[in-house]
C-alpha cells in the first residue's frame, strides 16, 4: 500500500462519492437546477432598469398650440400609462406626494408664444425624489419629447444643452444585452459556493468527516475531490447561461470562447476554495448555507454588476479587487459584446488565477487544522 | 411536593385508579409504523417504566399522551380527559420533560423557573414558597444564578424537572431522562421520581436501557410499536427463574467459551461478565450441556438470579448464534510488536481548559480496552488523539508502533474507525457505500472485488445493495458500519460508542463479532457508556476530570467498591465509587 499524498484509487471513490452526494442530496439539487432557471426568467424578463408603466400629472395654463402638440406627444408616449391633467399647482404636489405619479409637468401660459416668437419654451417639471432612479430617467424620457417639440423641460433654471449620445457596443441600449453576461458569473458563483459550502459540513453532520479524516486520505485529496464536482456542474451552468445569452436572448458574442471558457474555470476554481473554507469552519449545513450567503450577497453588490466599481471608496475598490466576480464580469461582458482582445482578458484572468491559488491554499489549511 | 398536590392525586385515585387509559393506539409515519394497536393502562402512584430499543415507539407513545400528536387509530385518555378532545386540559393535568433539554440555555435556572411559570399562568412572585420547595427537592438551590447552558447534564435535566413540576401536574412524563446523565446524578433522578410517586403521582419514565427497568413498579415493554409485556418486571423475570447460570473465573478463555455456549442448543443467550460468562437457557431446556461445558473448560456453574434484560432477549426469541462469520474469514494478526496501541503524558488543551490531563497507558495486542467515564470526563479528547482525529497538546500516541504525529497516512491505514451513530453516507447505496470504503483505503481490482463481496456474504447485506443505509434496519446499519470500518482488515479497530441506541439483540451480535476478532488478534479501543459493556473489556480505564482515575480489569474494578453493604456491586456500582472517591481525593489535596 502506498502512502504518496495523492492515490488515484482513494481519489476516485472520493469523487463517485461526491457526484453521488451532490446529485441525491434534494439541497444541492436544488441549488443546480433551480436557480438557474428562475434566474433565467426573473432576471431575464422582470429586472430591468428601463422605466415603464408610470403615471404623469400636468397642469397646463397655455391653451396654445405648442402646449396642446406636447400633451399629444405625451398621450402617445409609450413608457406612460396615464396622463393626469389636474387645474391647480396644489394638485400636482398632492399627486407626487401620494406616489401617485412619478413626475409632474407644469406648462406656463407664455409656453406657446414664447416658442412662437422663436424662444425656447419653458416647462416645470417636478420629480419624485423617493424614487430617485426611475425619476431621472423619466426626466430624460420629458426631456427628449419636449425638445422634439422645441421645448425644454427645465428641472431647475438652467437648459440642458442638445447633446447627441450614442451608445457603443449597445447601440439601443437593449437592457438584457447587459444583464445575462452579468448572470452567468453570478448563477456559477453562488451553485460552485453553495455546493462546496455544504459539501464538508453535510459530512460533519453525518458523522462522516471523522470517518475520512481517520482513513489514510490526504488533506489535498478532500479539497481535490470536493472542487471537482462543483467545477463540473458550475462550469456546466455557466455554459448554460452563455448558450441561453445567444441563443434564446440574441445577444452578439464577439469575443473568444475558449479564453471565456478558460476564465471561467479559473474564475470557479476560485469560488470553490472560498466555499470549501466557509465549509470547513461551520459545523451544520444551516450554518454553511447562511455563510455562502453572507459572503456571496456582498461580493455581487460589490462586483460592479449593479454599480461602477469607479464609485465606491478607494479602500472598497481595493477589495473589490480581491471579489473573483469583479474580474469575470469584466471578461464575460467584454466576451460577450466587445470582442474583447486576448491580451485584456489575460489582464483579468491572471488576478483570478491569483485569486484561486491564495483560496484553495487557504481551504487546505483551513481543513487541516480541523485536526488540531 | 406538598401535601395539596398529593390530596389532589388520591382524590382522584378514589375516583379511577388508571391515570393514562390508552386503547387500540396507531400512528404512523410515512410508512413507518410507528405504534401498531398498543392497549395499555397507567396508574397513579407508580412509576411505570416505558421501556424498549431505540425506534420502539415510545417517544411517539409520550407525545400522543402529552397531546402533541394526534393518533391515527385508537384514543388515550390521561387523568380522565381526552389528549384529542380536552387538549388544553392535558396540558394543565400533565407535566412533561421531552428528550433533549427543553429550556433557554442562556437563561439563569431562576430565569428559566420564573419563565415556566409564567407560561403556565402563574404569578412567578408570589410563588416563592413553590419555587424553594422545587429548589430544594432539586438541590438546585445554589445554583439558581448560573447559566442553564453551564449546567452539567444531571443538573439540567433536574432543572427540567423542577419546570415539569411547576403546575403540579397529576401525571408526570419522563422521556429518557437517564440520557446523558452520569450515574451519579442518575441515583438523584430515581430518589425524586421516587419521593413524587410516593405522594399518589403518576410518573412515566421512558427508557433505552433495560436495566432501569428493573427499578420501575410497573413496565410498558415495547417493541417496534407493539407491546410485549404490561406488568411488574419481577413478573416477567419470574419466568425465568432457574434458567440463568454463571461460569465463574473463566479468565482468558471466556471469549472462547462463550462462543461454544452460544452456539449450545439448549442456550438461547449469553454475555461476558467481567471474567466470567453468562448465559441464559432456553425455555424447558435443562441445564446438562452447559454443566458438561463447565467441566471440560474446569469452572464452576452457579446458578445467577435472572435479570430483566433476559427476559427482554427470551421474549424476542433469544440471542443471535456465538461464532463470527466475520471472524472466521479473518486471518491472524501478526504484528511486529507485542504492543498495540499506547499514549505517554497525552494531554490536550482547549484554551485554559484541560480536556485530557497527563493520561498514559499500553494496550497489548488482541486486547478489547474500554475507555469509560461521565460526560465531559475527556474520554472522547483522548479517544480522538488515540486515533488521529485531534493533535495533542503535550505527549504522543503510537498506533502499532507509529507516531501518529508523523507518519499520519502510514499508520492511518493500521486503523479502522467505527464512529459514533454508524456514520454512513446516507446518500449512497449499501453498494456504493462499500465501494467507497474500499476505494479510500486504496484497495484495487481483485482484492477489492473479493473483500466488497466478502463483506457482503458475511454479514447478510445481500437483499440491501441498492437501498440506502437510513431504510436499513438498525441491526443492519450497524453490520454496513463495522463492514466498512474493517474492509481493509486492520490490526486495531477504534469504537465510539458502538452500541448507543441499538436493541440488545442487535448488540450481541455486534458483541459476538468483537470477540471473534479480538481472538483473532486484532485490538479493540471502544469508548461506552452502557455499563454492561464495560463488562466484555479485558482491561478498563476510567477518566474522570481529565484524569485517568482507574485502569483495571472489570472484575478488578468491582472488587474495590465492594463494601459489607454491597459484597457484588455492578460495573455502575463501581464507577460511582471510583468516580466519587476520585473527586475526594481531588477536594483534599486542594
Amino acid at each position: 500500500m502506498s502512502n504518496a499524498i495523492l492515490s488515484f484509487t482513494r481519489l476516485r471513490a472520493q469523487f463517485v462519492k461526491e457526484v453521488l452526494s451532490i446529485l441525491r442530496d434534494p439541497r444541492s439539487r436544488m441549488v443546480v437546477f433551480v436557480p438557474p432557471i428562475l434566474q433565467l426568467l426573473v432576471f431575464a424578463f422582470a429586472a430591468t432598469l428601463e422605466v415603464r408603466n408610470v403615471d404623469i400629472a400636468v397642469y397646463n395654463q397655455d391653451a396654445g398650440r405648442w402646449s396642446l402638440e406636447l400633451m399629444q406627444r405625451l398621450d402617445s408616449a409609450r413608457f406612460i400609462s396615464h396622463v393626469r391633467r389636474v387645474d391647480s399647482q396644489r394638485q400636482l404636489h398632492d399627486l407626487i406626494d401620494r406616489g401617485e405619479v412619478i413626475a409632474a409637468l407644469a406648462i406656463p401660459a407664455d409656453f406657446s408664444r414664447t416658442i412662437a416668437a422663436g424662444g425656447g419654451g419653458r416647462a416645470q417639471v417636478l420629480v419624485d425624489g423617493r424614487r430617485s432612479n426611475s425619476g431621472q430617467i423619466t426626466v430624460a424620457y420629458l426631456s427628449t419629447i419636449a425638445a422634439e417639440v422645441g421645448a425644454a423641460v427645465v428641472p431647475d433654471a438652467q437648459a440642458p444643452k442638445p447633446v447627441v449620445v450614442r451608445h457603443w457596443f449597445n447601440p439601443n441600449l437593449v437592457y438584457r444585452w447587459f444583464i445575462v453576461p452579468g448572470l452567468t458569473g453570478i448563477l456559477a458563483l453562488f451553485s460552485a459556493l453553495l455546493i462546496t459550502s455544504l459539501s464538508i459540513a453535510r459530512e460533519r453532520e453525518l458523522g462522516t468527516f471523522d470517518q475520512l479524516l481517520v482513513s489514510p486520505t490526504s488533506t489535498p485529496e478532500i479539497i481535490i475531490s470536493k472542487s471537482l464536482p462543483a467545477l463540473a456542474i458550475g462550469t456546466l451552468l455557466g455554459l448554460f447561461m452563455i448558450g441561453a445569452g445567444v441563443f434564446v436572448f440574441g445577444i452578439p458574442f464577439t469575443g473568444s470562447f475558449a479564453l471565456l471558457l478558460a476564465s471561467l474555470v479559473l474564475f470557479i476554481l476560485s469560488v470553490v476554495g472560498i466555499g470549501l473554507m466557509i465549509s470547513a469552519v461551520s459545523a451544520t449545513q444551516q450554518q454553511a448555507i447562511l455563510g455562502a450567503f453572507a459572503i456571496g450577497v456582498p461580493a455581487v453588490l460589490m462586483s460592479g454588476f449593479a454599480t461602477p466599481v469607479e464609485n465606491m471608496p478607494t479602500v472598497l475598490q481595493w477589495l473589490a479587487q480581491a471579489i473573483p466576480l469583479t474580474h469575470f464580469l469584466v471578461i464575460v461582458e467584454g466576451s460577450f459584446l466587445k470582442a474583447m482582445p486576448a491580451a485584456d482578458i489575460l489582464a483579468n484572468a491572471w488576478p483570478l488565477a491569483l485569486i484561486a491559488l491564495a483560496t484553495l491554499t487557504l481551504a487546505t489549511l483551513l481543513v487541516r487544522s480541523r485536526l488540531q | 411536593m406538598g401535601a395539596q398536590s398529593a390530596s389532589d392525586a388520591s382524590r382522584q385515585h378514589g375516583q379511577h385508579d388508571a391515570a393514562v387509559v390508552i386503547e387500540n393506539l396507531a400512528k404512523h409515519f410515512g410508512k413507518v409504523q410507528a405504534l401498531r394497536g398498543l392497549s395499555a393502562s397507567i396508574r397513579y402512584g407508580r412509576l411505570t417504566g416505558l421501556v424498549g430499543p431505540d425506534g420502539a415507539g415510545k417517544t411517539t407513545l409520550m407525545r400522543i399522551m402529552t397531546g402533541l400528536l394526534v393518533p391515527d387509530a385508537g384514543s388515550v385518555t390521561l387523568a380522565g380527559f381526552d389528549v384529542v378532545k380536552d387538549n388544553d386540559a392535558i396540558h394543565v393535568a400533565s407535566g412533561y420533560m421531552p428528550q433533549r433539554f427543553g429550556l433557554y440555555e442562556d437563561l439563569t435556572v431562576m430565569e428559566n423557573m420564573r419563565l415556566y411559570a409564567r407560561l403556565r399562568g402563574m404569578d412567578a412572585e408570589h410563588n416563592t414558597e413553590l419555587f424553594d420547595e422545587l429548589l430544594e427537592f432539586t438541590r438546585l438551590g445554589p445554583f439558581t444564578a448560573r447559566l442553564a447552558g453551564k449546567l452539567s447534564g444531571g443538573m439540567k435535566q433536574k432543572l427540567g424537572l423542577a419546570c415539569a413540576l411547576m403546575a403540579r401536574p397529576k401525571v408526570l412524563l419522563l422521556d429518557e431522562p437517564g440520557v446523558g446523565v452520569d450515574p451519579v446524578s442518575r441515583q438523584d433522578l430515581w430518589r425524586m421520581v421516587q419521593a413524587l410517586t410516593d405522594e399518589g403521582m403518576a410518573v412515566v419514565w421512558s427508557t433505552a436501557y433495560l436495566d432501569e427497568a428493573e427499578r420501575c413498579q410497573s413496565v410498558l415493554l415495547l417493541n417496534q410499536g407493539q407491546l410485549l409485556f404490561d406488568g411488574p418486571p419481577q413478573e416477567l423475570t419470574a419466568q425465568l427463574e432457574g434458567r440463568s447460570f454463571r461460569l465463574e473465573n473463566v479468565g482468558a478463555e471466556r471469549r472462547a467459551v462463550l462462543t461454544e455456549a452460544l452456539d449450545l442448543p439448549s442456550v438461547s443467550d449469553g454475555v461476558i461478565q467481567g471474567a466470567g460468562v453468562r448465559v441464559v437457557l432456553r425455555a424447558g431446556a435443562d441445564a446438562q450441556q452447559v454443566q458438561a461445558l463447565a467441566a471440560r473448560s474446569r469452572v464452576e456453574l452457579a446458578a445467577v438470579p435472572a435479570r430483566f434484560e433476559d427476559a427482554f432477549i427470551d421474549l424476542l426469541g433469544g440471542g443471535p448464534g456465538g461464532t463470527s462469520t466475520l471472524a472466521e474469514r479473518l486471518p491472524p494478526v501478526e504484528l511486529g510488536s507485542d504492543i498495540a496501541v499506547s499514549c505517554r503524558h497525552l494531554t490536550k488543551r482547549f484554551g485554559a481548559f484541560t480536556a485530557t490531563d497527563d493520561v498514559s497507558f499500553e494496550v497489548r495486542k488482541g486486547e478489547i480496552f474500554g475507555l469509560l467515564g461521565p460526560n465531559g470526563a475527556g474520554k472522547s479528547t483522548t479517544f480522538k488523539m488515540l486515533c488521529g482525529l485531534l493533535k495533542p497538546s503535550a505527549g504522543e500516541a503510537h498506533v502499532v508502533g507509529l507516531d501518529l504525529r508523523r507518519a499520519t497516512g502510514a499508520a492511518k491505514s493500521r486503523l479502522g474507525y467505527m464512529a459514533q451513530k454508524f456514520s454512513l453516507y446516507g446518500l449512497l447505496s449499501v453498494r456504493q457505500n462499500l465501494e467507497f470504503s474500499a476505494g479510500v483505503y486504496q484497495l484495487e481490482g481483485d482484492t477489492r472485488r473479493q473483500r466488497i463481496e466478502e463483506m457482503i456474504a458475511t454479514f447478510d447485506l445481500g437483499d440491501w445493495l441498492s437501498a440506502t443505509p437510513d431504510s436499513l434496519p438498525l441491526g443492519h446499519k450497524q453490520r454496513l458500519a463495522l463492514a466498512c470500518s474493517l474492509m481493509h482488515r486492520p490490526p486495531v479497530l477504534f469504537l465510539d460508542e458502538p452500541t448507543s441506541g441499538v436493541d440488545p439483540i442487535t448488540r450481541r451480535e455486534f458483541w459476538t463479532h468483537i470477540n471473534g476478532l479480538a481472538r483473532k488478534g486484532v485490538t479493540i479501543m471502544v469508548t461506552t457508556h452502557f455499563m454492561d459493556e464495560a463488562e466484555y473489556c479485558d482491561r478498563v480505564a476510567m477518566l474522570s476530570r481529565a484524569r485517568l482515575i482507574a485502569l483495571d480489569t472489570p472484575d478488578a474494578l468491582k472488587r474495590m467498591a465492594a463494601s459489607a453493604q454491597q459484597p457484588d456491586p455492578t460495573m455502575e456500582d463501581a464507577f460511582i465509587h471510583l468516580v466519587e472517591s476520585a473527586d475526594r481525593d481531588t477536594e483534599a489535596a486542594a
